[in-house]
């Protein structure tokens, strides 16, 4: 798994890793079962003290997203496909209220935004 | 756990008083003691090592008593100090055969290997070597030893950047062993914005605090902003304030008051160690300045 953090974006060391990984699971990129590298070996290898990635881990296991088994490590959780899909789901809904949002204030009514969605997905499946 | 328990513990010179402290290093951590020149770091280690002797107090190292099982204790413990514990005019090889008796958990392979990976000869003799290499030197001896506990005394002062990025890759391998502890001392508080889990801030010969950095950084905002939010309630904010010509910068107790309090109003960011170092430090000077 690649992981990259920045230490100049303000963001905490911890939700960077967090939000790596989690976007890693939901996109499939980690499928459920991958086991993760263990707490020490990730602060090892991206020099980070062992309390932030133990925290990284701590707020993914609340998430549900992955499960920690003492003595053989952290894997990504395989119960959560339903749950999983409903992160998914709700990342579409928030993109799709953008563009209802972004219609509205060009003056468009929700008809014709479907019917731009209709258009695109026209036109993605012809060059597709 | 605690790798190092402190109680109680007093040293007094004539210009200086360290204590009374009490402080807890827990075992499998890397915890960094930082503290402005002469706040007591290199006396909280001479005591910690039995290299002086307390005015009062206990100190107890792997839930044993020092100085009483010093021995047993020392065995388990590799020191790795600014000033040069070794001696200079022996060779390296001849260093390793007067120090490694003393250690029941000599590893001769462990030696070796250091030495490979540091670029150090076995022939070299001591006094040839330059201050990053001596340095590198007491960490072959102190890893070699088998060391629990590394105690570092200001490891990478005076040392360059480039080292000092190999040390703390060193420094963060030995962690993979979460029974190791790291007791680190430095000013170059960079080194531990990232490795270090605890922070111990000496100030004056006392604890000012030890916690977390997690906690620290959660915790702490640094804000920028017009001096004209500066009245007496929004002071009371601040653990220190600097004040320009251009406006303020200070360092705010709690991220979510200080929030609060400025909005968009100021630049709300995430502070370094230094940062938090430097405005304990003038705030505490300030306050002291007040009541005199």
């Amino acid at each position: 798994m690649n992981i990259q953090i920045s230490n100049a974006s303000g963001e905490p060391i911890y939700s960077q890793i967090v939000g790596r990984v989690r976007g890693a699971i939901l996109s499939g990129e980690l499928a459920p079962g991958t086991m993760l590298p263990s707490i020490r070996q990730l602060a090892k290898d991206l020099q980070i003290s062992v309390i932030t990635t133990k925290r990284a881990y701590e707020e993914l296991e609340k998430e549900g997203l992955i499960d920690s088994v003492v003595g053989k490590g952290s894997f990504v959780s395989g119960a959560n496909e339903a749950f999983i899909r409903e992160q998914r789901l709700r990342a579409m809904e928030t993109k799709l209220l953008e563009a209802i949002k972004e219609g509205k204030s060009l003056g468009l009514s929700l008809e014709e935004v479907i019917g731009h969605i209709r258009l695109l997905d026209q036109e993605g499946e012809s060059e597709g | 756990m605690n790798a190092i328990e402190v109680r109680g513990l007093v040293k007094k010179y004539s210009s200086f008083a360290l204590g009374s402290l009490d402080l807890n290093v827990r075992q499998g951590y890397v915890t960094g003691l930082v503290g402005p020149n002469g706040a007591g770091k290199s006396t909280l280690i001479k005591l910690l090592m039995g290299l002086s002797a307390a005015g009062a107090g206990e100190i107890r190292i792997f839930g044993e008593q020092m100085p009483e099982q010093e021995a047993g204790i020392k065995a388990r413990i590799g020191f790795v100090s600014e000033e040069n514990t070794l001696y200079e005019h022996l060779s390296i090889d001849a260093m390793r055969s007067i120090y490694a008796p003393f250690y029941k958990r000599w590893d001769a392979q462990t030696f070796r290997d250091c030495l490979n990976r540091f670029e150090l000869s076995p022939r070299s003799r001591i006094r040839s070597l330059s201050k990053g290499m001596k340095m590198k030197l007491s960490l072959a001896f102190a890893l070699s030893g088998g060391a629990e506990l590394l105690i570092m005394d200001e490891p990478t002062a005076g040392l360059d950047p480039v080292f000092r990025r190999e040390m703390l890759e060193i420094l963060s391998g030995l962690m993979l062993d979460e029974n190791r502890t790291i007791l680190f001392s430095t000013h170059i508080t960079t080194d531990l914005d990232r490795i270090a889990d605890y922070i111990v801030f000496l100030d004056r010969g006392t604890v000012v605090f030890n916690e977390s950095k997690e906690d620290l950084f959660d915790r702490y905002a640094l804000i920028k902003g017009d001096k004209k939010w500066l009245d007496r309630d929004v002071r009371q904010a601040f653990v220190g304030i600097r004040e320009t010509g251009t406006g303020f910068e200070g360092l705010a107790r709690d991220r979510g008051e200080a929030i609060r309090m400025f909005g968009d109003g100021a630049i709300i960011e995430t502070p370094t160690l230094e940062d938090i170092m430097y405005f304990t430090v003038r705030g505490e000077r300030h306050r002291a300045e007040s009541r005199a």
